[in-house]
């Protein structure tokens, strides 16, 4: 338990060079999505991220409200008989009410996506 | 004269789809034209045919029944078939309009690079489609029978013809100005009679009359049912993604002019959608206040056709039953034109390459596939298909979606782990939907899961797609980062995508 390994004895920082062969490339991100090199990686794995990131959410907000329906209305007996307006809550909500959120979560997805590919189109940019 | 009316609506139906038709036979000239109608399509006309095409017999006469036989639970089909959409338009839509994949076989071709998994997909298209097609040459011969009593090959042949004779002449162009022409002829057809119906209703009920019959629990409350809280999710899971999955749904993608106005055309399905839904719901509730007796005959899927006659009756009553009748054929041509088109599609581009250009090779699959139909048709006439197009969803859910989403979203996905899944949820999905067909499906909890069986066999495709692709890691497509730059980055940006090409790819 006692026997603690040495320490090796802080060796000296050594600075490591290397000779300059060229001057460095000039590149464009979209020649490095070309040529498929890390940097190229980096932004496309980058867009997908931010894209994944966001139908995921929309995703999220879909299970949140309209798939937690059938669990509210099985453990909350009062939902199934209320009525509003005359007409009994669920089928309001599933007859009408749903739709509406349906296409606003439709519509804001497709500005945000045309929105984050607008900033991926300006950071790539033209050649 | 319930019959005169019915008649000349169906045929004047007939003839309008295969007038509008006509006009597309003169544009369409190349090979080109009549797969994917050269993309000159505009976005709303786009939208109301993938509407158009999707709104089916089910749609149509099918919700309406269901509502009227089992209440609030039902509410949840007409739901998830346009929450469908939602999914497909933030996973699917723009990727694979990027992907030029015209079929769901072509996708699987190019993302995974491999014959095999086209193959395996092409089989799955086929059955999907078959699945789907039967049902709607059924509804159309049970429909004509209501209408005027004529035996039930009738309108299943009236069906084929029309369609062969569009699909065959005309191909994708006039199939879409069709489609297009047929969402608006659905929704007056059943939105005009609505009008009435409900103006009659509410004058019925400042009289104290047929108020009771509402009333019942097991009805008006949701979740009153044994299993109904798996049932609900199998149900909701099924449909939210499923809608994906359906071979004549995602052909119309690669008709959109990019991935921008994919995406743009689903938000307009989703807004037609969700008018066109409204209705189907409201003929579900008159029926169980003036047409309760079709439950104890087992004709609930009628209640559309029977409302009018019902509760106006007269001549008026006799010209809205052959506006519905019209709108019920229109619903049978679109989607089954639709389905044609891609079965038909899918078999022609396996079969041109040798013998055939391209027009003959897909006249041929096409002509083929609606004739298999019929036969298929009046072969399973004694068995339970009428719900075969909800059993579809669950098939396309367990098998197409997980491919989507996995093919766009992940880079790991290997050929091998594909079509174990696809293998997997194919045959897990198919299995459960033969046995509630030929009548086999056993009680209980285990009869939940056959009637039902999303729940269940989707999560399996999917983790069967991802543990055989972590399992075949080395196996990984050659091209996968270029084909993630052509799925993902928008198209004005100058890029290279690889040189995929469904029409020149070489097979």
């Amino acid at each position: 338990m006692n026997d603690v390994p040495p320490r090796p004895a802080p060796s000296e920082r050594v600075r490591v060079t290397g000779p300059r062969t060229r001057r460095p490339r000039r590149t464009s991100v979209a020649s490095e999505i070309d040529a498929q090199t890390e940097v190229g990686e980096i932004y496309m794995r980058s867009l997908m991220r931010t894209q994944l990131r966001l139908a995921l959410g929309t995703v999220l907000v879909l299970a949140s409200t309209v798939g937690a329906l059938p669990l509210l209305f099985a453990t909350v007996p009062w939902l199934r008989t209320t009525r509003l307006l005359g007409v009994p809550l669920p089928w309001l909500v599933l007859g009408a009410g749903v739709y509406p959120l349906l296409l606003l979560l439709a519509w804001s997805y497709v500005r945000r996506a045309e929105a984050n590919e607008r900033s991926f189109h300006d950071m790539v940019g033209p050649r | 004269m319930t019959t005169v009316y019915a008649v000349a609506a169906v045929l004047l139906v007939s003839a309008a789809t295969l007038a509008v038709g006509a006009v597309g036979l003169r544009i369409s000239r190349t090979t080109s034209d009549f797969y994917v109608a050269s993309r000159t399509v505009g976005p709303v006309v786009n939208a109301s045919a993938i509407s158009g095409e999707y709104l089916s017999a089910a749609s149509f006469l099918g919700v309406a029944g269901l509502v009227l036989l089992r209440g609030a639970d039902m509410l949840w089909y007409p739901v998830g078939w346009t929450a469908g959409y939602l999914l497909l338009l933030v996973f699917v839509a723009a990727p694979l309009r990027r992907s030029r994949a015209y079929t769901l076989p072509d996708f699987a071709e190019f993302r995974l690079e491999s014959l095999v998994a086209r193959r395996v997909a092409s089989g799955l298209v086929v059955l999907i489609g078959v699945l789907y097609l039967v049902p709607q040459f059924q509804g159309a011969g049970l429909t004509l029978r209501t209408l005027t009593g004529s035996p039930t090959w009738v309108g299943e042949l009236i069906v084929a013809v029309v369609v062969l004779l569009n699909v065959v002449a005309g191909g994708m162009r006039s199939i879409t100005i069709a489609q297009a022409f047929q969402y608006w002829i659905k929704l007056w057809a059943l939105l005009i009679p609505l009008a009435l119906l409900v103006m009659h209703w509410q004058h019925d009920r400042h009289d104290g009359a047929a108020a009771g019959r509402l009333d019942v629990r097991a009805w008006i409350e949701p979740m009153q049912r044994d299993h109904s809280g798996y049932l609900t999710y199998s149900l909701i899971l099924a449909t939210f993604l499923g809608t994906m999955g359906l071979p004549h749904v995602v052909v119309r993608f690669y008709t959109n002019r990019d991935g921008r106005a994919a995406r743009r055309t689903t938000l307009s399905v989703l807004a037609m959608l969700s008018v066109f839904y409204l209705l189907p719901t409201l003929y579900g509730v008159l029926g169980r206040v003036y047409a309760p007796d079709l439950i104890s005959s087992g004709r609930t899927d009628s209640v559309v056709l029977a409302l009018p006659g019902r509760v106006l009756g007269g001549l008026s009553g006799d010209l809205l039953t052959a506006l519905l009748g019209a709108g019920a054929f229109a619903a049978f041509l679109s989607t089954s034109s639709g389905l044609v088109m891609s079965v038909g599609g899918v078999i022609g581009q396996d079969l041109r390459s040798r013998r055939f250009g391209g027009v003959a090779a897909f006249r041929i699959a096409a002509s083929g596939s609606a004739l298999v139909t019929l036969l298929a048709t009046v072969l399973t006439s004694g068995l339970a298909v009428a719900h075969a197009v909800e059993l579809a969803f669950a098939v396309a859910a367990s098998t197409f979606c997980p491919l989507l989403l996995l093919g766009i979203w992940w880079r790991g996905l290997t050929a091998r782990g594909a079509v174990a899944g696809l293998l997997v949820g194919g045959a897990t999905s198919v299995s459960a939907v033969v046995t509630v067909m030929v009548g086999a499906a056993p009680v209980g909890w285990l009869g939940a899961i056959v009637g039902q069986p999303a729940l269940c066999t989707v999560p399996l495709s999917f983790a069967t797609m991802v543990l055989a692709s972590l399992a075949t890691r080395s196996r990984l497509p050659a091209h996968v980062g270029r084909t993630m730059v052509r799925l993902h980055t928008p198209e004005e940006i100058e890029l290279d995508r690889g040189s995929y090409h469904p029409e020149t790819s070489r097979r």
